[in-house]
């Protein structure tokens, strides 16, 4: 047996068993199924298919002349249906899932997904609408919609919503183009900075530069909250606006909140929210009314659409009177007869345009719609104070083996970091996390904020049952003593995924990012 | 609570862990003055209440007239298996593969969806989604202007109003110019306008056309790729996937980078969204594409895997410096778009493109029968544009006979006479002949 294999074999038989009583044991629990899958390329037979769509006939294009025609036809893979179902449910179990288990990673509120927002969203009348349908025919999407807008605006406290942006980094460049736009209003062009705390989202900084702007970065207070000395230091006259993230990053609300609003309008800067982290304060505080300018939601995360692994989101924006103006068209408005429609081209003409083309990701809406009904206002207070709760309690005994590097209480994520760890047996974070894998759950969000050496920020969200909670704090815990005792363990995680950990460096180095090139289809077309 | 655990017993286990009497101690941190008090909105609902509630909303949308509109976005059929896979959890509650060790169904998904776009634009550099083609469109011409380091783009005016209207305001922080070619009687975009801008010495970016274009009709894409070139500018195609199965590839074109919506691409119309935004590019700037881009390499032990790839472009990594913000993708439509092409197969997508074709072309018989006729002479794959005065009052008239003739282009084109009277009618390979003989019969009714 080589060195590695003996650690394998000693990291599979290290993963603690779980019983169920007297009734018999059920084994160490898994992540993820086990095996890899080939791609469609190779499972492809040449004149394999499912019909779905009648044949047209032979001379279809026979009216187009012949430089518009493709050379060879697109060498697309040929499957029949069951083929292409059991391909597609194999990499389905290579997948872990909130489905699957316990996913608490931080600054990504992986909620349950109500099975009812999906089924809202297939209903005919939503899926089958066509995005220019006149507003006669699209009366139900408009009313929701309608709502939705009145929605936002009250949890946020703000004046005005554009459900328009398609995510919230999207939500971003909105929220900073039209504050651009307010400024430029006014005749006041000489703001071209755009101030972020150093625990930011990379999507801050990058919004900024996206929108013309420079970015100044101000350090974090060793409470982990803004550094109000150092921000007042930044704030000028070149100052266009202060985003901030409140909850910060950290899974902290900012204590000084009132004073940091105060110092951003006295230097004549708008202040804008990052709303990533609203699952936390939903019902407690509502950033309109304590004085933000504009903020973005992210619906994935408070309010559950799917995350689809890695998307569609959506990431409305809501805003103070004096930036309803500017907001992207068409919103939607209710008519003195009752009746809903998008703004007519030109009918607001201070707004700053399209973000994106139609009305916004109507299909993602409807479920955050059905969620938010489903919760009512009292509903929606709740789950933020049973999520913090739960982040609180999990805090608590992850502290009891990690390091946290702030004080609580914490809103609804905290950060822990391995650095003692790290400093007296070599393992760091990462190994921790690929540890987790074989434990059974998804690792936290790690390295991030950057500004936490060894950070894990860890969320446990609201759906997740108090043994959940403890049997993640169990491994945590089992991992920190693992990591004293048989550090090698940890180096070698994880063991029980479909693959070990993973040559990044070559994948950079020497990109492939698609099958070899084929070179048209293997068989003629039938007709 | 709907969807929460927690029972009376199970908070009081955790304050008492926390040693507090009551969760308020943990919002003591949110300062008195700016606490809220709770939101106003009304009553939690149950399930039940739900399903009629929203039941009474679909129901007030209206989606049974035979319709030919199209600018965009497609009526195709959606086989059934596309949702069920979608529908499968173990996709759609998962999240960026960050951990690729426990997302290689999620990774190699993408990596098969980056293969088979990089067959139908002839581009080998497929990014993992954008959010739709407008964003695409417009993170196109952002990267002509990074690659070039100049400052001006060229766009057709024919091509998809929202497209336009969304890259402007992407240009509007950086202060980038977006400046809109001519199009000739024939529907095409002016190719003398073009050179004549790519010589006025004003350096240019990046050339964008669209095939087919917003009134329906196919480019001359080769001649304008030459053109811009010879300028020094790129030459971006915004596309239509379905179509790629039978029209040139912006490959074979020489474009260097394609834009489209995917959203023919077995994704519900939905009223907007969620779509797909497609972004193929050369190998030449693939530093300059933005988004996600996953790549296949090996594990420890040999094994085949997948992985995010490139990753110095993003935000997350490069913060200020990222190629663009974009975060959250649309890798759920991804998955739609490579389930849907894997049941197609080459020959499948292109029954679903010459189907639509030859259904165009009954349309355009029938119309003409009652005296309606196309407005270009230019060849057309299955969208055109037809004339009829008062168009606008035309296309109301055909709704209350349960007709939605299409997109009336006075709504994006208010101040061009001819286009005013025009209406943009599509079919695809749903559109039947029942639809088509509704379509003419109401049309020749409205006009009698």
């Amino acid at each position: 047996m080589s060195a590695d294999a003996v650690i394998v074999a000693a990291a599979l038989a290290a993963l603690p068993d779980r019983t169920a009583g007297d009734e018999g044991r059920l084994g160490p629990r898994s992540a993820v199924g086990p095996s890899l899958q080939p791609t469609l390329a190779e499972l492809s037979v040449p004149g394999r298919h499912t019909d779905q769509v009648p044949h047209p006939p032979a001379d279809a294009l026979a009216g187009i002349p012949a430089v518009h025609l493709r050379a060879t036809p697109p060498a697309l893979p040929e499957l029949n249906e069951p083929g292409v179902v059991r391909h597609f449910t194999a990499l389905s179990r290579l997948n872990y899932s909130v489905d699957g288990g316990f996913y608490p990673l931080g600054s990504c509120t992986m909620k349950h997904n109500p099975r009812i927002n999906e089924w809202a969203a297939r209903l005919p009348g939503f899926a089958r609408l066509h995005p220019l349908a006149p507003d006669t025919l699209a009366q139900g999407s408009l009313q929701m919609l309608h709502e939705l807008q009145g929605m936002l605006a009250e949890i946020s406290g703000m004046q005005a919503v554009t459900l328009q942006p398609a995510a919230g980094a999207q939500g971003e460049l909105t929220g900073i183009l039209l504050i651009q736009a307010y400024h430029r209003s006014r005749g006041d062009t000489e703001r071209n900075e755009v101030i972020v705390p150093d625990s930011s989202h990379g999507t801050n900084p990058a919004t900024a530069s996206m929108a013309g702007y420079r970015t100044i970065t101000v350090p974090s207070a060793p409470d982990g909250g803004v550094d109000l000395d150092a921000l007042r230091a930044a704030l000028g006259p070149r100052t266009a606006a202060v985003m901030l993230t409140n909850p910060s990053t950290l899974g902290l609300f900012e204590r000084r909140i009132t004073e940091l609003l105060d110092a951003v309008h006295a230097a004549g800067a708008l202040a804008y929210m990052d709303g990533a982290n609203m699952n936390a304060i939903l019902g407690h505080f509502k950033p309109g009314a304590a004085g933000f300018d504009v903020m973005h939601y992210n619906l994935h995360k408070t309010f559950s659409t799917p995350h689809g692994g890695g998307g569609p989101g959506a990431g409305p924006v809501a805003v103070n009177a004096i930036l309803a103006p500017f907001l992207p068209a068409p919103l939607v408005v209710q008519d003195a007869d009752d009746g809903f429609r998008l703004e007519r081209p030109g009918e607001r003409p201070a707004s700053i345009g399209r973000v994106r083309a139609y009305q916004g990701n109507a299909g993602v809406l409807v479920r955050a719609y059905t969620y938010i009904r489903a919760h009512g206002g009292s509903g929606l207070r709740q789950l933020s104070e049973d999520a913090v709760l739960a982040a609180n309690y999990l805090r608590a005994r992850v502290g009891e083996a990690y390091e946290l590097p702030y004080p609580g209480p914490c809103k609804h994520e905290f950060v822990a970091t391995a650095r003692p760890l790290k400093g007296a047996t070599g393992v760091r974070t990462l190994d921790v996390a690929k540890r987790l894998i074989d434990f059974g759950f998804h690792p936290p969000t790690i390295y991030f904020p950057l500004i936490v050496e060894e950070c894990l920020l860890i969320e446990p969200t609201e759906t997740e049952a108090i043994e959940d909670l403890d049997a993640f704090a169990d491994a945590m815990l089992a991992i920190a003593k693992e990591a004293r005792e048989q550090p090698e363990l940890l180096h070698a995680a994880p063991v029980t995924a479909p693959v070990r950990r993973l040559d990044e460096a070559t994948a950079a180095r020497r990109p492939e990012l698609r099958w070899r090139s084929m070179t048209g289809a293997e068989t003629p077309c039938p007709q | 609570m709907p969807y929460g655990p927690h029972t009376v017993d199970d908070r009081g286990r955790m304050l008492a862990m926390l040693g507090i009497d009551s969760v308020e101690a943990l919002f003591e941190d949110i300062p008195a003055a700016v606490h809220a008090t709770g939101i106003d909105l009304p009553a939690p609902e149950p399930e039940l209440t739900l399903v009629n509630r929203l039941s009474g909303l679909a129901a007030r949308n209206r989606t049974d007239l035979a319709s030919f509109l199209g600018a965009g976005v497609y009526r195709h059929h959606l086989p059934a298996i596309v949702d069920a896979m979608l529908s499968r959890g173990e996709f759609f509650t998962a999240y960026t593969p960050y951990q690729p060790e426990i997302s290689q169904g999620t990774l190699q998904t993408i990596f098969e969806y980056q293969s088979m776009l990089a067959e139908l634009t002839g581009l080998p550099v497929v990014s993992a989604s954008h959010y739709d083609g407008a964003t695409a469109t417009a993170e196109a011409a952002l990267m002509a202007i990074r690659a070039t380091g100049r400052t001006r783009v060229l766009a057709s005016r024919a091509i998809h109003r929202h497209y336009l209207a969304t890259t402007a305001t992407y240009f509007s922080g950086g202060g980038f110019t977006l400046q809109e070619l001519p199009t000739l009687p024939d529907g095409t975009t002016d190719l003398a306008a073009l050179e004549g801008a790519l010589g006025d010495g004003d350096p240019v970016a990046g050339v964008l056309l669209g095939q087919p274009n917003a009134f329906g009709i196919l480019e001359p894409m080769a001649e304008a790729g030459r053109l811009a070139h010879a300028a020094g500018a790129l030459f971006v195609a915004v596309v239509e996937p379905v179509s790629l199965a039978v029209l040139a590839s912006p490959g074979e074109v020489g474009a260097d980078i394609a834009a489209g919506e995917g959203q023919p691409l077995g994704i519900p119309m939905q009223y907007g969204g969620p779509y797909l935004g497609i972004l193929a590019t050369t190998e030449a700037l693939i530093r300059q594409i933005p988004g996600r881009l996953v790549g296949r390499t090996r594990d420890l032990d040999g094994r085949r895997a997948y992985v995010m790839t490139l990753r110095a472009r993003e935000q997350d990594i490069r913060r200020d410096k990222a190629a663009s913000n974009i975060c959250t993708n649309q890798a759920l439509c991804a998955l739609a778009a490579t389930v849907y092409l894997a049941t197609m197969g080459p020959h499948g997508l292109r029954d679903v493109a010459a189907g639509g074709a030859a259904a165009a072309r009954k349309l355009e018989a029938a119309l003409a029968a009652v005296g309606v006729r196309r407005l270009h002479a230019g060849a057309y794959l299955n969208e055109f544009v037809v004339r009829v005065a008062e168009a606008t009052a035309v296309h109301a008239a055909l709704l209350d006979q349960g007709v939605l003739a299409g997109l009336p282009l006075a709504d994006w084109y208010p101040d061009d006479a001819d286009l005013s009277e025009g209406l943009l009618v599509c079919a695809t390979e749903v559109t039947t002949d029942d639809d088509i003989a509704r379509f003419a019969g109401a049309l020749r009714e409205v006009l009698a």
